[in-house]
């Protein structure tokens, strides 16, 4: 499989200086630290965990829109943190982000045409008339009418917001395009819209997705292979069906038998594994495995010494020392 | 037994720049002393704005009509017609909410136990040291490890599910009679929503409290809740004891979210099912069955009106004039 990004030891720490923390100086939130991975073409890559564990940073410093403390992103063989402002812009086009909040990411002044034209206003010598046939085309790509184009953003609901944003995002023939969890905020039914819709348009135009979400269950649906964070750090990576049926790690185990069932009867039978504990700060991360604190399985070895992130199996990678030989029940 | 909240014809609508927005259309439902309601919707479906009008918290260019008669032990009132200081009083006291962004709804440079501390001093006349004895109780109660030395921590040092917590606490601290959840555990993983969850259910059977659920995840609601009120277009359509819901959908929209969850069980090549259609628009004032433009078992009669609620089983009911297990129209009884 063709490779077209690569993620090697990407960390990003932010400084926090303010008046809040007055005591012991300076304090360091590692937001994503040590993480690396690689994103075949024309496949999806879900990112899961939960909120503040770092997904929307490492989509932003993929993408450069922040720099990374330290590693490196190729594109296609292009090392991204080496290549001018004047460079990186053109590379822009081939990568897009659509952002969680489908509200405040469109302009309630503009029109839908203007929204969505507008990237190739500015990045293209397109004519209005091509313009204008290219929103069409858009609109009816993301199931909306060309009539939609004259209306403004409040009179669409939440689904089709984030419709209208993903056609803004396809104007420029992307090959990669980052979700940072779009369909949180949507009920079942329009998140399986959405879903669907991502689903066709890769194999329509051979888009590569990073799609970013807490919920493990509709990820499945969309992602080739399913990446698992905690505390700024990747703890397993395996191909979906892989990682449901085999997960390895005792906090993917964790996070799947505490789905919940949509079935009462079943619901109040079972016994789902409560992690006791809270997620430690990223500000003062535990040392060894991140994961150890809240770990059912962990012992002496997890909370002095950090696993390695390696591959268990081919094509599945994890990062425990116990992967495999305990299981959380 | 009469109910402990009893809301009827509930509607609220807000006057914007550009038209009426008709939030919320008629909505009716009882709430037992407790137990535990669900309400599910999409987002914009007005599940928020429901409580907000019952708790008079929304701006003032603001519409609401019906009544919400809160039934307490010793007396009774009608929570839409009190007045603004009679509502204050009784939030916080008789009725508390939680609500999606715990981080937002804390005040940053107060101590979580300090908030604590506050709430129990105005509300309930405690002295400090009454009060911050009771405020490390409750951080204990809601499950936080060393709450004396975390009663000095400042909410940005807590984590997601942790401040959650706090807020429960705070919410719990004066013993209300109705909790409002406003998807508390929608920002946070499986693990620690799986925690809330357990938390909510054992404080609801300690203390008595009946608790009004908000979410738009459908698993979380069958291990919660013994109701569940379904929204679409800011009206309840569909009001059922949880296990008949779940076994025998009522309403076309509870059928099709119930059809369109994704299976653990099943493969990632799998197609999802969906409802084709968008939401209704929230901007005309709504004279036929909202869910009609969507509706597969649509027929004449759901354009011309406003299906009314029929019982068709015992607690269920469903506003809707499809009757989905006979194949025929609905008749009025
Ligand atoms: N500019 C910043 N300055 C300081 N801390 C930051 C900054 N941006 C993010 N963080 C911190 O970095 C961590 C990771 O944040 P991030 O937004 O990447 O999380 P996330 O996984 O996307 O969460 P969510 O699911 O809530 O969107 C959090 O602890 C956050 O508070
Ligand atoms: N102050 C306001 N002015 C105008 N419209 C409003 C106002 N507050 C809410 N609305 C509208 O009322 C409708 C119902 O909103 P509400 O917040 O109750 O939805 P919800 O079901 O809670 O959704 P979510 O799951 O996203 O929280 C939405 O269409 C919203 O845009
Ligand atoms: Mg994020
Ligand atoms: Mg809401």
């Amino acid at each position: 499989m063709e490779k077209l990004l690569r993620v090697e030891n990407i960390s990003k720490y932010f400084d926090l200086k303010s008046g809040l923390f007055k005591f012991g100086g300076a304090q360091v939130v590692r937001a994503v630290d040590n993480v690396s991975f690689e994103l075949y073409k024309n496949q999806t890559l879900g990112l899961v965990g939960e909120s503040g564990c770092g997904k929307s940073t490492l989509g932003r410093v993929i993408l450069r829109l922040q720099e990374p403390t330290s590693g490196t992103v190729y594109f296609e063989d292009t090392n991204l943190s080496l290549l001018k402002p004047e460079e990186l812009r053109r590379f822009r086009i081939k990568m897009q982000i659509v952002f969680q909040d489908s509200y405040s990411s469109l302009n309630p002044r503009h029109s839908i045409g203007e929204i969505i034209a507008e990237p190739m206003t500015i990045h293209t010598r397109m004519t209005q008339h091509e313009i204008r046939a290219r929103t069409y085309e858009l609109l009816n790509l993301v199931g909306l009418k060309p009539s939609h184009a004259s209306r403004f953003p409040h009179e669409f609901s939440g689904g089709q917001r984030q419709r209208i944003n993903i056609a803004r995002t396809l104007a420029l023939y992307p090959s990669f395009v980052i979700c940072d969890e779009p369909i949180s905020a949507l009920d079942v039914s329009i998140q399986a819209q959405v879903v669907n819709l991502l689903r066709d348009l890769q194999k329509e135009l051979g888009i590569t997705f990073l799609f970013i979400a807490h919920d493990l269950s509709m990820v499945k649906y969309i992602s080739d292979r399913i990446a698992v964070m905690y505390l700024g750090k990747i703890m397993e990576l395996a191909g979906s069906d892989l990682l449901f049926a085999n997960p390895l790690h005792p906090y993917t185990q964790s996070l799947i038998s505490a789905i919940p069932i949509p079935s009462p009867q079943e619901e109040r039978m079972r016994k789902a594994v409560v992690l006791e504990g809270e997620v430690p700060s990223p500000v003062n991360p535990p040392a060894g495995c991140v994961f150890h604190t809240r770990c059912p399985v962990a012992d002496d070895l997890c909370s002095s010494s950090e696993p390695d992130y390696s591959e268990h199996n081919p094509g599945h990678f994890v990062a425990c020392h116990y992967a495999a030989v305990r299981r959380v029940e | 037994m009469k109910p402990l909240l009893s809301v009827r014809n509930l509607s609220t609508r807000f006057d914007t720049f550009d038209g009426s927005v008709y939030a919320v259309n008629d909505v009716s439902f009882d709430l037992k002393a407790g137990e535990t309601l669900a309400v599910v919707g999409e987002s914009g479906s007005g599940k928020s704005v429901t409580m907000l009008s019952l708790l008079g918290l929304l701006p003032r260019s603001t519409w609401v009509t019906g009544s919400a008669i809160f039934a307490p032990e010793g007396f009774e009132l009608d929570l839409l017609s009190v007045s603004k200081a009679e509502l204050n009083s009784l939030r916080g006291n008789k009725i508390s909410i939680i609500f999606q962004d715990a981080l937002r709804s804390l005040n940053p440079v107060m101590t979580v136990g300090e908030q604590i501390t506050e709430s129990l001093i105005t509300h309930h006349q405690y002295n400090k040291n009454g009060a911050h004895k009771r405020a490390v109780e409750l951080l204990e109660m809601v499950g936080i490890a060393q709450p004396d030395k975390r009663y000095y921590a400042y909410p940005h040092m807590f984590s997601g599910g942790m401040r959650q917590r706090a807020m429960i606490a705070i919410a719990i601290s004066c013993t209300p009679d109705i909790l409002i959840a406003d998807e508390p555990t929608t920002a946070l993983d499986v693990t620690i929503q799986a925690q809330i969850v357990e938390l909510t259910r054992r404080l609801q059977q300690d203390l008595g409290i009946a608790v009004i659920w908000i979410t738009h995840d459908l698993g979380v609601v069958a291990g919660l809740a013994d109701r569940v009120m379904v929204m679409y277009g800011g009206t309840g359509v569909e009001i059922a004891p949880v296990d008949l819901l779940y076994e025998n959908p009522g309403h076309p929209y509870t059928a099709g979210l119930l059809g369109a969850i994704p299976s653990i069980a099943g493969s990632s090549a799998d197609r999802l099912v969906s409802i084709e259609g968008a939401p209704p628009d929230l901007f005309q004032e709504p004279r036929h069955c909202q869910f009609a433009w969507r509706c597969r078992y649509v027929f004449d009669r759901c354009w011309k009106e406003k299906p009314p609620g029929y019982i068709i089983s015992p607690g269920q009911v469903v506003k809707c004039f499809y009757d989905g297990r006979e194949k025929t129209p609905r008749v009025e009884e």
